[in-house]
């Protein structure tokens, strides 16, 4: 047996323990608020980093990029993909925080972003915060999809008179869009996931599904562990939709890879 | 051939940016004393006898957590590579996915197989708690990075060489199979440790100091020496990166691979 299915195994032997009441429960009130800010959240940052993400893997990675900017741009991203937890909390509030580096240079521009509604510390703050590992993570994951794009289907489209709009709505498009939305369900499950970097940055106070699966956990005057159970068992249902999503892409996203290689 | 467009450079900067920004206000804070600049946060930290206490034991967490792996997955890998080619699909699967297993579900189901009977109370008490859950974790990593090496060498032939020439398994594991996929192991074994050094959300709940609990304390209560540990936490990141780089380019693209705990 492959080591994996073994290892997954282990934390599946929660699911003989629930009765229907607390499965229900995570779809009332607060647990149910937590489930659609996760999903919200999860779904803005892997858009958005998905996004950035391509247009930069593809900026660097096209055929008139100078050869430098390949390896800088994923060293960099490897590093930012795993950066992550309370660190990164901490550097958004150096940056971004009330008196942080950059909200002090955008105050003297007199664009002081928590005049205009922004809190670092609220859901928004979040997102951007969220992207410095999904935006990396997004160029990591497609790089070799825009690698397996020929420059020969480029080549052949504009001798046969082909615009750049034409090419990428007729070839472009056609053939990364698989990879692109199968590495966005990817982002989509790495900030579901995440739960240092929310945590440490709004001190628990912001209802995220992981958030309240801690507060549940870790004794404190919510304790109560079986209610944590369902709302993880449901964490697991969210994201093995999110998978078979991702496996249905991918196998659509081969069909190229075999003929590129 | 064309140049990049200016709107390549473009979305490069604002990248480039995005990056640097964050890591320049976190400096610039750490650096700080009041109004006056200097290494006062660093002392503060470097002097603390809690930074050493969870820095050493996530380091210790780190290495077990390498070391059980990397005994449990190149086997696994090996044999799979081996004798069930077909079931490649199917780990590969399994382990292409670092989110399935989101941490806090992880911790959850630990804490509860571990309200059995027949888990030892002594073993309860001890951090080593962390290590199953983050062999679990480091998974895809060590997967990605061991199979990437094990694709590069002809499995069956180095195998059926050494057997004919005596060698039973362990021998040719460890003398044949070993030397050729090592690349591979020390870049799979960097990954983890920046896992294990920066693993925030199980630690915390299973209520044990590591040394992300630590960054987490200080944060709450002092906020420049908390950016001095931002930096030393991504300067170890950074080295854990730098040092796959170094092993060589064997590892290829799937080794420098997607972040996990957070």
């Amino acid at each position: 047996m492959p080591a994996g299915a073994l290892l997954i195994g282990a934390f599946r032997t929660q699911e003989g323990e629930f009765t229907t009441r607390f499965f229900k429960n995570i779809f009332k009130g607060t647990s149910l608020d937590a489930y659609v800010k996760s999903v919200e959240i999860s779904l803005i940052t892997a858009a958005l980093g998905g996004l950035l993400g391509f247009l930069m893997a593809y900026a660097a990675l096209s055929a008139g990029a100078p050869r430098f900017i390949r390896p800088v741009l994923t060293t960099f991203s490897g590093v930012a993909a795993n950066f992550g937890g309370v660190p990164l909390a901490f550097a958004f509030i150096s940056t971004l925080g009330t008196v942080g580096l950059a909200t002090r240079a955008l105050d003297k521009l007199g664009l002081n972003p928590y005049d205009h509604g922004f809190t670092l510390f609220g859901f928004w703050g979040l997102v951007v915060t969220y992207l410095y590992f999904q935006i990396p993570l997004m160029i990591l994951v497609i790089a070799p999809a825009i690698d397996g794009l020929k420059t020969e289907w480029r080549e052949s489209a504009s001798n046969l008179g082909a615009t750049s709009t034409q090419y990428w709505r007729y070839v472009g498009l056609p053939v990364l869009l698989p990879s692109i939305l199968g590495s966005m369900v990817l982002l989509f499950g790495g900030s579901f996931a995440a739960y240092a970097t929310a945590y440490a940055l709004t001190s628990g106070h912001i209802g995220l599904v992981p958030l309240k699966i801690g507060e549940l956990i870790s004794g404190n005057v919510l304790s109560d562990p079986h209610q944590a159970y369902a709302l993880a068992f449901g964490m697991v249902i969210v994201i093995s939709v999110a998978m078979v999503i991702y496996y249905v892409l991918d196998r659509r996203a081969s069909r190229w890879r075999r003929t590129a290689q | 051939m064309r140049g990049m467009p200016r709107s390549g450079w473009f979305w490069l900067v604002v990248g480039g940016l995005y990056f640097f920004v964050p890591l320049a206000a976190t400096a610039e804070f750490s650096l700080k004393e009041g109004d006056a600049y200097s290494f006062g946060p660093y002392k503060e930290i470097f002097n603390d006898p809690q930074f050493r206490d969870t820095f050493f034991l996530s380091l210790k967490l780190a290495v077990a957590t390498i070391i059980v792996s990397l005994l449990l997955f190149i086997p696994t890998v090996y044999w799979v590579h081996l004798r069930l080619p077909r079931l490649r699909t199917a780990v590969q699967f399994l382990s292409a996915l670092p989110f399935v297993v989101p941490p806090i579900v992880l911790i959850v189901g630990l804490l509860y197989v571990y309200n059995y009977q027949w888990v030892p109370s002594s073993y309860l008490g001890s951090p080593y708690y962390l290590v199953p859950g983050y062999v679990v974790l480091s998974f895809p990593f060590m997967f990605f990075a061991l199979d990437n090496a094990f694709r590069a060498i002809d499995v069956h032939t180095l195998t059926e060489a050494s057997q004919s020439l005596g060698a039973g398994w362990s021998r040719t594991l460890w003398r044949v199979i070993l030397p050729n996929i090592s690349a591979g192991a020390i870049a799979g074994a960097f990954l983890t440790f920046a896992l294990v050094m920066g693993e925030f959300t199980m630690a915390s709940l299973a209520l044990f100091n590591t040394f992300p609990t630590y960054i987490n304390y200080i944060g709450q209560t002092k906020a420049n020496p908390a950016a001095a540990l931002t930096i030393i936490s991504f300067g170890i990141t950074w080295l854990a990166l730098l040092g796959i780089l170094m092993v060589g380019r064997r590892p290829g693209r799937g080794a420098v691979q997607v972040g996990g705990a957070r």
